[in-house]
């Protein structure tokens, strides 16, 4: 009973917010916790459109996100730590090594 | 001459000894080679080998003569040498009766000189050089002999003129030697020259495609080859024998070829080296026959000027050798002058020179005899010798007598065809002739009487010649009384069925023709004995006054070809050459070479500007626009991922919507 | 308007403010409270969407384990306070490039279907459809991520190890 576009929005604002948030934060952490919110946004997307086509498909799938998400959190907070002991900083902006 | 070259002839006779005729010219050449680099080891200074070739070369001769006397027909033979596009040019020989005379005249007379040259030379410093000169100088006459191709014949001739030169300048350490050997050698080039290109002229003919003499014999016969041209290269080969010949204007170099050693001048310029050039209009008789009458007009006008005015300079000549000289120019006036009437001409020409070979080069060793008794060429210093040389007198009067036309030696019945030839219908031929041999046995009286009869004026002890001179003297004499009867009517011509023009002439006597020729002689004879019997002081030639010094002055040739021809060349032309190499041919040169060297720096510029540049300009493009791209790698993740983002969406909505 | 959407509207608007102030705050704890929220809207709107079994295995997983996860990160590598410590420099650009993207989407949607489109009539998503589904016909891709969680779990032990060796 929801209309398919409404979810469709609220989920793009989400992902948006998401990009936003992994261009503009400086603390590594806070760009994964934005990459969490794009992943979620795109959960929604396929959940919603598993109920719009009756297909159990979606939620499947989104089921695997989340496992994917999850794993990608762990390795990406262990390179983060690994950074912070190299470093004593998590700033992206001083990771610039390749810099021309 | 245009006798078909058959191996067997049409009375069954095989070739025999004919084929060996390149023998005969090749021997003398091996003992040259032998000479050279054995001669001064070998007893006697290395004479031996020119002398063994020259005898074996006689006798082969004679064999191939017998194949003649026997009524055989000619033979040829020969292997290619080259060949240029379409011409063709073999080495050979043709053998006729003529060649197989020439063989035996050559070979006779160089075989005497060789022998004689044993006795006059010795002691000289260049024995042996002399004799290896001796017999390259035979090599070469024979090769001229037996040549069946004008190609092969210009080679010949021209190694004869380098031997020559090499041998008149025999004791180039003095000046005036080696100036009369180089004035022989430059004379006769300027004969040589349109000789030359009368041989291009008919090998032209023949379309460029065979130089043989027989091809160019018949072609020049036929209808295909226009008049104009045949003329044009008869004229140019009659070139080389005003040349070669000593015929007016080019006959100022024999007189002083007398510098050199008597043999060399009874050898070369008595009996053969001379006699090619009338050998040479002998052979190629078709060529004269077919150009255009002025042509053979001409042959006779030279001929008859020259007769007349060298017999008349022999006339003047104190030195012995020189009359010999003058007397030599004017025998061979003589033939030259009687090709012009026709094919009897040419064949009492020939016979001519078959004679006069004998009896000249017999008169030049006899003189070689007294000079070398009296050491002095002159006969002013000579006389009364008779008594005390009398095989070399008694020889000498042989050769004078022949000279002069006393029968019945050899040169009578020369000289007798010679008339009989002219009589026929050429009046001022004739006439001509028979003045001339009125002047030629005075001339030769006087010759005798001032060197042999009177007082003897001298300063020395003259005494005979060693055998080894006196012989071939001996044999030459022989000969002078014997071979003249082999072209008299006794022998019904013998000699005219060898040597013939396209058939043999019958032989006939004329006694009106011999009665005034043995007048002529008597009368010049008589005159001679007459003004010479008490040796009057001076001389009466020397009385005649403007005539007296026309000919001791020679006519004054030699003044005018010195300051008409030598002088303006060397000084004015040789200068010019000079400048024009210096200035304009150097000049070209040096200007390429300028001109290239500013092209190449021109190229350098250019290559280290533009190219270079251009080079350098990409690369420095190149350079800049990553300077300015390097900005884009900023290390900052963020801002790659920026550009993702951005990228996406816009990929998405162009995917999707367009 | 029916009630659900009244709820969804409701729930979206929560997620949005929260999801704003997740990508604002200065305080990175706050930051992962913010977080806790919007994944439990989201696990919330999986409700409303009758998909019960992806809903309560968001909260279980992300807001369980994976805030857990982050919240451990930030305590191990202390991070700073403030507005300059935590944002840079390229907000401006980040925010219309944000902007940019949310009406590329939008115009995708609204291209898709129009505002008052479809309705959605949710009928799968019991766990029983869900556990049929997974290892029938998606049995490999499950196994699949199961390696791939294996091997995200050695490699962050392997990454987080010191490097004591002499």
């Amino acid at each position: 009973m929801i209309r398919l576009p409404l979810v469709l929005f609220f989920s793009a604002v989400l992902f948006s917010t998401g990009v936003y948030g992994v261009l503009a934060r400086r603390n590594a952490v806070l760009v994964l916790m934005s990459i969490e919110l794009m992943l979620n946004a795109v959960n929604l997307n396929l959940v919603a459109f598993s109920q719009f086509w009756h297909d159990v498909t979606g939620q499947v799938f989104a089921l695997f996100v989340i496992a994917v998400a999850a794993a990608e959190v762990g390795i990406g907070l262990a390179i983060v730590i690994l950074i912070y002991r190299n470093r004593e900083t998590i700033n992206i902006d001083e990771v610039n090594l390749l810099k021309w | 001459m245009v006798v078909a070259a058959e191996t067997v002839s049409a009375t069954g006779i095989g070739p025999g000894f004919t084929r060996l005729a390149w023998v005969v010219a090749v021997l003398p050449l091996v003992s040259a080679a032998l000479t050279l680099f054995f001669g001064k080891r070998t007893p006697g200074r290395g004479w031996i080998y020119g002398v063994t070739a020259m005898g074996a070369g006689f006798v082969i001769s004679v064999l191939v003569l017998w194949h003649f006397v026997q009524g055989g027909s000619a033979v040829s033979s020969s292997v290619t040498w080259f060949t240029i596009g379409p011409l063709h040019v073999e080495a050979g020989q043709f053998v006729d009766g003529l060649t197989a005379i020439m063989l035996v005249v050559v070979t006779a007379v160089s075989l005497a000189v060789h022998v004689y040259s044993i006795g006059y030379m010795q002691g000289d410093v260049r024995f042996t050089w002399f004799y290896v000169v001796l017999s390259v100088f035979t090599a070469a006459m024979l090769d001229v002999v037996i040549a069946d191709n004008l190609i092969q014949l210009l080679v010949g001739w021209e190694v004869m003129g380098l031997c020559s030169y090499l041998l008149i300048g025999h004791w180039w350490e003095e000046g005036i030697n080696s100036n009369a050997a180089i004035k022989a050698f430059i004379t006769t080039r300027i004969g040589d020259v349109p000789f030359m290109f009368g041989i291009f002229v008919l090998i032209a003919a023949t379309g460029f495609h065979s130089a043989n003499i027989q091809e160019v014999g018949e072609l020049v016969g036929g209808a295909d080859v226009s008049r104009g041209l045949v003329s044009v290269a008869a004229l140019l080969l009659f070139g080389g024998t005003i040349g070669k010949s000593a015929q007016f204007p080019l006959h100022v170099w024999l007189p002083d070829a007398m510098q050199g050693p008597t043999p060399v001048s009874a050898l070369i310029h008595a009996a053969t080296m001379v006699a090619a050039g009338v050998y040479l209009v002998g052979r190629l008789y078709s060529v004269f026959l077919h150009a255009a009458p002025e042509v053979l007009r001409f042959v006779g006008v030279i001929g008859g000027i020259t007769m007349f005015g060298a017999a008349l300079l022999a006339l003047v000549q104190d030195d012995i050798k020189r009359v010999l000289a003058y007397s030599t120019i004017s025998q061979l006036a003589y033939m030259v002058m009687i090709m012009s009437v026709g094919p009897a001409g040419r064949d009492a020409a020939f016979f001519h020179l078959f004679t006069h070979a004998f009896f000249k080069a017999l008169l030049f060793l006899g003189a070689g005899c007294v000079i070398h008794a009296v050491h002095s060429n002159d006969m002013s210093e000579m006389g009364g010798l008779w008594r005390r040389m009398p095989v070399t007198f008694w020889t000498f009067a042989v050769g004078s007598a022949a000279l002069a036309g006393i029968p019945p030696l050899a040169g009578f019945w020369s000289k007798d065809e010679l008339l009989v030839a002219g009589s026929k219908g050429h009046a001022v031929v004739f006439t001509l002739m028979l003045v001339t041999a009125l002047v030629t046995a005075f001339y030769t009286a006087r010759m005798v009487m001032q060197t042999f009869f009177g007082a003897y004026r001298g300063h020395g002890e003259p005494h005979e010649a060693p055998a080894v001179m006196t012989g071939p003297l001996v044999a030459l004499a022989f000969g002078t009384i014997t071979v003249g009867f082999l072209g008299a009517a006794v022998t019904r011509g013998v000699f005219f069925k060898w040597v013939f023009f396209e058939a043999p002439e019958p032989v006939t006597f004329v006694p009106w023709v011999a009665t005034l020729s043995i007048l002529a002689a008597g009368l010049g004879i008589l005159a001679g004995w007459y003004v010479y019997r008490d040796q009057p002081e001076p001389d009466p030639v020397f009385q005649l006054g403007w005539l007296s010094s026309l000919l001791v002055n020679k006519f004054y040739l030699d003044e005018v070809y010195m300051h008409g021809i030598v002088l303006p060349v060397r000084d004015r032309v040789s200068a010019a050459v000079v400048w024009f190499d210096r200035n304009v041919v150097d000049g070209v040169v040096n200007g390429t070479a300028r001109l290239t060297k500013d092209l190449a720096f021109g190229t350098d510029e250019f290559d280290r500007t533009v190219v270079d540049g251009a080079v350098n300009g990409v690369a420095q493009a190149a350079g800049f626009t990553g300077g300015l791209l390097r900005y884009l790698q900023s290390g900052n993740v963020q801002r790659y991922a920026a550009f993702l983002f951005v990228g996406v969406v816009v990929l998405a909505i162009v995917i999707t919507r367009v | 308007m029916t009630g659900q959407e009244y709820a969804f509207a409701v729930l979206a608007l929560v997620g949005t403010v929260s999801a704003i102030r997740l990508v604002t705050a200065k305080n990175v704890v706050h930051a992962a409270l913010y977080l806790v929220v919007t994944l439990s809207v989201v696990g919330g709107v999986y409700l409303l969407l009758a998909a019960e079994f992806v809903g309560w295995v968001q909260i279980l997983i992300y807001v369980g384990a994976i805030v857990i996860l982050f919240l451990f990160g930030l305590m191990l590598t202390r991070a700073p306070i403030g507005r300059e410590a935590l944002d840079n420099q390229q907000r401006g650009i980040a925010f219309l490039i944000g902007i940019g993207i949310l009406a590329g989407l939008v115009f995708l949607i609204q291209g898709a279907f129009s505002w008052n489109g479809p309705r959605l009539r949710p009928s799968v998503g019991t766990t029983a459809e869900l556990g049929q589904s997974l290892f029938r016909q998606w049995v490999l891709p499950f196994e699949a991520v199961s390696f791939l969680l294996l091997a995200a779990l050695i490699g962050a032990v392997v990454l987080s190890r010191r490097d004591d060796r002499p």
